[in-house]
């Protein structure tokens, strides 16, 4: 009896231990990803005297927002020296176009495959799913050719193009999937109710999307945001990316290095896409793990 | 009078795989017609071939005398309820029941007017700002009748409607369709794999199986004459007791002489069989034997055998005899005297007896 207790006191301190472990390597890997930013957000807020005296992980002896305003508006790419300014609008100008009509097409490519069955709808599903797993090199050079004969080569609806194009793969597969859990029957009522393909989709499925949307869009602006291949490829002065812009300033060789201008430039290239992880991310976890949508 | 609904040589084929062949039904207004058989025989596409949900392969489907072979769903007159409910998720149980008006353009007061007269035939007044995920699944069942109601079509589709609910609930709403067949003098075709739900609604019967129609006929028709063993197995509970018999022409009648496991074989005189071929399956449902005290008319035949188990069912009690190798279901009075393992004198009613071809399993009498 007295044995009893005293092991299960001895487990019970096992089990105590293991959590706080567990707790402790949590706490370490948060500090390991966090060390990055906080370099960052630092060297950013320091001048550059501070920087070429002091140390690289101290807090700064006095904040100054000099570097971000020069990244901003001053900053010098190659010749120019107008900042992100231009370039971050750039990425707008191309981001939320390419983000809505990819998302809005994958959702109606995963209605039509998920709930239209029609001849071939898996075939079609299959190359689509395919076509996530191109690598990007694959497709600059017949990229470029179709660019070029679109008279769309070096602008930015071209970009938004290429990003439609090569999200769709990813679109359709996540509304396919999310759709092909709902109930043939739902599509059936809606039929015999009288309602035609668009009327099914507005009425029925896209309120019903809401959780899916969300995860697409957060994708798939992460994924156009952050992207710099088919930008620097397919862009010429005057329509790059921010991502373009920020090597090009951080590249730019004359005078002396500025890590403050370029720690604050690149803050500022990747804030838009931490702003939607933290509005959205609690759908994009909420929506991950949405199975299906039981009425 | 034009048929409401007729299905004429209807094949339905999915790829080369041939899911319904040759079914031919016909039903008159006011019917309530019951699609019954094992799961995947075929009854939902059937069902989903009057809907237009599914193009038939050959054959035709005629709705108030009208081929409806090109026409779509929604311009067929009908309203269906499905297994799943199939309530729009998103939207309250009102706008649920509206929404076919509201596709098809009908002005919102004639809109209202119906909402709240189906809603009060229902009883899911109440409910009517719920949506869906918040409603009990009884509740469910009700809207998704109300959306069917609200179209007052010419015919109703229900594909197993019950079948998500608890047993409790499941007889009430049985109790509750009937009485909304009854008072709307619709016309309607029921799928559902539950023989019981099948007698108790049907004004006609299709039992199915693998695609093929196995017999048409009243509840009555279907359970006191089965057209093969099929029929006679899957009708009833508990079902049909079957076995084999080797028959025996004698001045009386026919004897039926079927193997125990000990003893003598049973000999059942049936006065009224005529041109059994030797050798036949016996059907006799578990009601036709009786206590042999409570056994009478004219074609009874009162014989002794041994009990098996004794099963106590409440308002009956079932007793099990083993005869030619398997075991025969009698319904006895509740407070019946039988024991296990003690012999006690049965009495056969052989008026009600079928008979099948050993091979091919039709009936022959
Ligand atoms: N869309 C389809 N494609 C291929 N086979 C199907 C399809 N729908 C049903 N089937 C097949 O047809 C048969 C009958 O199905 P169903 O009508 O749903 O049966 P039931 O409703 O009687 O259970 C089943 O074997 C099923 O697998
Ligand atoms: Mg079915």
């Amino acid at each position: 009896m007295q044995g009893d207790l005293a092991s299960t006191a001895s487990t019970q301190i096992t089990r105590l231990a293991l959590r706080w472990l567990l707790y402790l390597l949590l706490v370490l890997f948060a500090l390991y990803y966090l060390a990055p930013l906080f370099v960052m957000v630092t060297t950013s807020l320091k001048s550059l005297e501070e920087i070429k005296t002091g140390s690289l992980v101290s807090l700064p002896r006095e904040v100054t927002f000099d570097a971000w305003g020069t990244a901003w508006s001053a900053a010098c790419s190659g010749i120019k020296c107008e900042g992100l300014k231009p370039y971050f609008w750039n990425s707008i100008v191309m981001a939320v176009p390419a983000v809505l009509i990819s998302t809005f097409l994958g959702a109606i490519n995963g209605y039509v495959i998920a709930q239209w069955r029609f001849r071939g709808a898996n075939l079609i599903f299959s190359l689509m799913l395919f076509g996530c797993f191109i690598p990007f090199q694959v497709v600059l050079l017949p990229m470029a050719r179709l660019l070029g004969l679109m008279g769309l080569a070096g602008s930015i609806p071209g970009l938004i193009f290429v990003h439609v194009v090569y999200g769709l793969g990813f679109t359709t597969l996540f509304f396919r999937n999310y759709y092909v859990s709902i109930s043939p029957e739902l599509i059936r009522a809606a039929k015999i109710d009288g309602a035609g393909f668009f009327r099914i989709f507005w009425s029925v499925f896209l309120p019903l999307s809401v959780p899916i949307i969300v995860v697409t869009i957060i994708w798939q602006f992460t994924q156009i945001w952050n992207d710099f291949l088919f930008g620097v490829s397919f862009s010429q002065a005057g329509t790059q990316p921010i991502t373009v812009a920020l090597n090009n300033i951080v590249n730019s060789t004359t005078g002396v290095k500025e890590y403050n201008v370029d720690m604050a430039a690149a803050i500022i290239a990747a804030l838009p896409t931490l702003i939607v992880y933290v509005v959205a991310g609690k759908y994009f976890i909420r929506g991950l793990t949405a199975g299906s949508v039981k009425g | 009078m034009t048929p409401i609904l007729q299905i004429q040589a209807l094949n339905k084929n999915f790829g080369t795989l041939q899911i319904l062949k040759n079914v031919n039904v016909e039903i008159e207004s006011g019917d309530f017609l019951v699609l019954v058989g094992p799961s995947g025989c075929g009854k939902s596409t059937l069902l989903n071939c009057i809907a237009g949900l599914e193009p038939v392969t050959s054959g035709q489907v005629a709705i108030d005398g009208r081929n409806m072979n090109e026409i779509s769903p929604k311009d067929r007159d009908i309203a269906m309820v499905f297994q799943s409910y199939a309530l729009y998720p998103t939207m309250s149980v009102a706008k649920n029941i509206t929404f076919g008006m509201r596709v098809r353009g009908i002005d919102k007061q004639t809109q209202q007017e119906k909402l709240a007269e189906v809603s009060r035939q229902l009883q899911i007044e109440p409910l009517l700002n719920r949506r869906p995920a918040q409603l009990s699944g009884g509740q469910r069942q009700r809207v998704a009748m109300g959306r069917a109601l609200v179209r007052d079509p010419k015919l109703f589709l229900f594909d197993e409607p019950l079948s998500n609910l608890d047993a409790k609930l499941r007889v009430e709403m049985r109790n509750e369709i009937k009485k909304l067949h009854h008072n709307l003098n619709a016309t309607m075709v029921y799928v559902t794999h539950d023989q019981i739900e099948a007698m108790t609604l049907a004004t006609k019967i299709v039992v199915l199986k693998d695609g093929l129609v196995q017999q048409i006929g009243t509840p009555a028709e279907i359970y006191l004459r089965p057209a093969n063993l099929f029929v006679a197995d899957f009708m009833g509970s508990p079902a049909m007791n079957l076995v084999t018999a080797q028959t025996r022409k004698n001045g009386r009648g026919t004897e039926l002489v079927i193997e125990r496991p000990a003893g003598e074989p049973l000999r059942l005189l049936d006065k009224k069989a005529r041109n059994l071929p030797d050798r036949v399956v016996l059907g006799i449902r578990p009601e036709d034997i009786t206590e042999a005290a409570f056994g009478s008319g004219k074609n009874v035949h009162i014989t002794a055998c041994d009990v098996d188990v004794v099963e106590p069912a409440g308002a009956d009690t079932f007793v099990l005899l083993s005869l030619s190798g398997k075991e025969v279901t009698a319904r006895l009075k509740a407070e019946t005297r039988a024991a296990a393992g003690e012999s006690m004198d049965f009495a056969f009613n052989m008026e009600k007896a079928s008979y099948f071809d050993v091979e091919s399993g039709e009936r022959i009498n």
